[in-house]
């Protein structure tokens, strides 16, 4: 599933903000003559998801890589800026359904498996009847990897992966194009997390899916998607092919985070760590955010906030300085 | 590992670990045997329920009950600490034991400063006086890469970032000059730029302290990158230890290797990723023989009657009946 330049849009989104008001409560404020306090979680931001591709959000706590899923979901609404999904298979817009990242927390533990994944067919009057809601689920469960006896039981049941798979059945269950998934295998230990992975690539094939892929493991990404999306601070800092981005990382966060990722297969255990950490979103730093981590700033960099400029390659880049090393090449 | 090391600091012999319930005794851990020497860094790892938290907790002496050691022998020191009662074992802690628990945010009083929670700990097992524990703080705070540590001593944990929280719990660990750190997921709760910087420290604590370490994590990369030798731990039992590059690239245990080929590569990437089917078995329903044996890929007539022992397997031991010479 490589080389999606060419593939249509499913998805965009463009110059998306989201703010949260986090004020202290009116009384508090009046005493205190405290200002109203604004946490900008989602500045500005635009992305496009290829059909039957996987865009992936990567980045640390705090940027805001959540809110972004819960935006393209309708959980959040917009303050600013435009969601658009192409036309789906009837002409109506894409289908959007989400998996979250706790399947400890997102199945009601007091309902048998069949009726949670048989929730959006009934909510959403899918089918008529029960006989023919009985049949759609255990086909929804065998699909996951489950026997379709396991519908009787409960959550509580299950492993961390197949409560997973669970709410992945249930995801499909309304027959969407597009999945949004939070963090899916980030609460599940690394030979399960292969199996709920490799289940979402075989179900993309399949169902010519489309995903949003939310992650903070680089690696886990990589392996999933055709493009990566960086994000800081409620902005995208990079944009670019998975491959490219992993060969040739243009921007200093980008690089940052590459390196810092431990690697099984060539530890290095000697490596010079940058300090630093992510400031808060709430008192965010003049000009390009991550100025005080960076360790090639420039002045501009504290003052001017970085536009996102398209690369020859088809990268985007929000950079100063990989803005001026291209206008020096074209030179 | 020759015998011309220095004696270990920790030795732990065939530790049994017994939850008895209303269905019957559970054995959280079965016959684990490992030792650290000073300045040395054991990674103990496994799946989320593989008693490798239980290790580190049973050798604290902080079972919960009615969870109790009904087996084996805990050395610290050539002092044979699993007997002690627990006004004992309240000085051993702290003193001799430092830990590092996962989350920051709940090691730490959220209403005393810093430097009270450390000056506390200083004090409890240091005869200093109070200037002398201050002193020793803020000289800890920087010892642990925390910027102008004598303003800091003076602040809250809610003050403190989640990376420089955990510098503090490192700082409080290691306080009165412990001889064993266990530190238990470190790094979990933390980005994975703050994990590095993490990481790093422990390290180089370790080296220049003499410490021994017991890192417990499931990600293999932190393994990777901060242990010298590994313990691989399945439903309870150790089934391979050895040095790290052993372990993690030349593994002698199928279920090491099926947990190293299951980590998407950063270098490549595959179509499909290998994976281990099913689950780890629940502790209440461990099967006859190797624990591993209904998932393993090269199982043998062997593995489903007789447990394996650890066996030698190159520099380390591995529990695996592949290893015992001819076939499973």
């Amino acid at each position: 599933m490589t080389g999606t330049g060419q593939k249509k849009p499913a998805f965009t989104a463009e110059r998306l903000v989201k703010t949260f008001d986090v004020s202290a409560p009116w009384l508090s404020r009046v005493i205190e003559r405290k200002p109203r306090q604004l946490l900008q979680a989602v500045n500005d931001i635009s992305f496009t998801v290829p059909a039957g591709g996987c865009l992936s959000i990567v980045g640390e706590s705090g940027c805001g890589k959540s809110t972004v899923a819960r935006l393209v979901t309708g959980l959040h609404r917009p303050s600013g800026g435009e969601l658009r999904f192409a036309p789906g298979r009837n002409g109506a817009p894409l289908s959007v359904q989400m998996i979250f990242q706790d399947p400890y927390a997102s199945l009601n533990p007091r309902w048998r498996v069949k009726n949670i994944v048989a929730e959006p067919l009934r909510e959403m009057k899918l089918l008529k009847t029960s006989v023919e809601i009985t049949e759609r689920v255990e086909e929804l469960l065998e699909t996951v990897g489950l026997s379709a006896s396991d519908g009787e039981k409960y959550p509580h049941e299950f492993s961390g992966g197949q409560r997973q798979r669970i709410s992945i059945a249930r995801a499909l269950a309304s027959e969407p194009e597009f999945l949004v998934c939070d963090e899916p295998t980030s609460a599940l230990d690394v030979s399960v997390q292969a199996q709920v992975l490799n289940l979402m690539r075989k179900l993309q094939d399949e169902l010519g899916l489309t995903y949003l892929f939310i992650s903070h493991d680089m690696s886990v990404v990589r392996h999933m998607s055709d493009r990566i999306a960086v994000m800081y601070l409620g902005r995208i800092v990079e944009e670019g092919d998975t491959e490219e981005l992993f060969a040739n990382p243009r921007h200093p966060y980008t690089r940052l985070l590459l390196q810092t990722i431990p690697n099984v297969q060539q530890p290095n255990r000697d490596r010079v760590v940058g300090g630093g950490e992510v400031p808060s979103p709430l008192k965010p730093p003049s000009g390009c955010t991550f100025h005080p981590r960076c360790p090639v700033a420039i002045g501009r960099c504290s003052a001017e906030v970085p536009e996102v400029r398209t690369l020859s390659g088809g990268t985007r880049v929000a950079c100063h300085l990989v803005e001026e090393q291209v206008a020096h090449a074209a030179r | 590992m020759g015998e011309t090391m220095d004696q270990p600091i920790l030795e732990v012999r065939n530790l049994t670990v017994e939850f008895p319930g209303r269905h019957g005794t559970v054995a959280a851990l079965s016959d684990v045997s490992l030792d650290i020497r000073a300045g040395e860094i054991l990674g103990v790892v496994g799946e989320s329920g593989a008693g490798k938290s239980m290790t580190g907790l049973a050798i604290q002496g902080l079972l919960e009950r009615p969870g109790h050691i009904s087996g084996g022998e805990i050395w610290l020191e050539k002092r044979r600490i699993d007997t002690l009662d627990d006004y004992e074992m309240e000085k051993i802690r702290g003193r001799k034991i430092g830990a590092i628990f996962q989350d920051p945010l709940t090691s730490l009083n959220p209403l005393f400063t810093v430097g009270a929670q450390l000056g506390e700990t200083i004090r409890q097992h240091l005869n200093m006086s109070k200037s002398q524990a201050k002193a020793r703080a803020i000289e800890l705070l920087g010892e642990v890469g925390i910027p102008s540590p004598d303003e800091r001593v003076n602040h809250y944990p809610h003050q403190f970032s989640g990376g420089m929280r955990q510098r503090v719990v490192i700082a409080l660990a290691l306080a009165a000059a412990p001889k064993l750190v266990i530190a238990d997921e470190p790094t979990t709760a933390l980005d994975v730029s703050i994990q590095a910087q993490i990481i790093s420290l422990l390290r180089r604590l370790c080296k220049e302290k003499r410490t021994a370490v017991m890192l417990v994590t499931h990600d293999m990369g932190v393994i990777a990158e901060a242990a010298d030798r590994v313990a691989v731990m399945y439903a309870g039992r150790l089934i391979e230890v050895g040095p790290v590059n052993q372990v993690l690239h030349a593994s002698s245990h199928p279920y090491t290797r099926g947990l190293m080929a299951s980590i998407p590569a950063l270098a490549a990437r595959v179509e499909r990723l290998n994976q281990i089917d099913g689950s780890m078995p629940r502790l209440d329903a461990i099967p006859d023989g190797c624990a591993f044996n209904p998932r393993c890929k090269s199982v043998g007539p062997r593995c489903i009657r007789e447990q394996p022992e650890l066996m030698p397997a190159g520099d380390g031991a591995s529990a695996c009946w592949l290893n015992a010479g001819g076939t499973a």
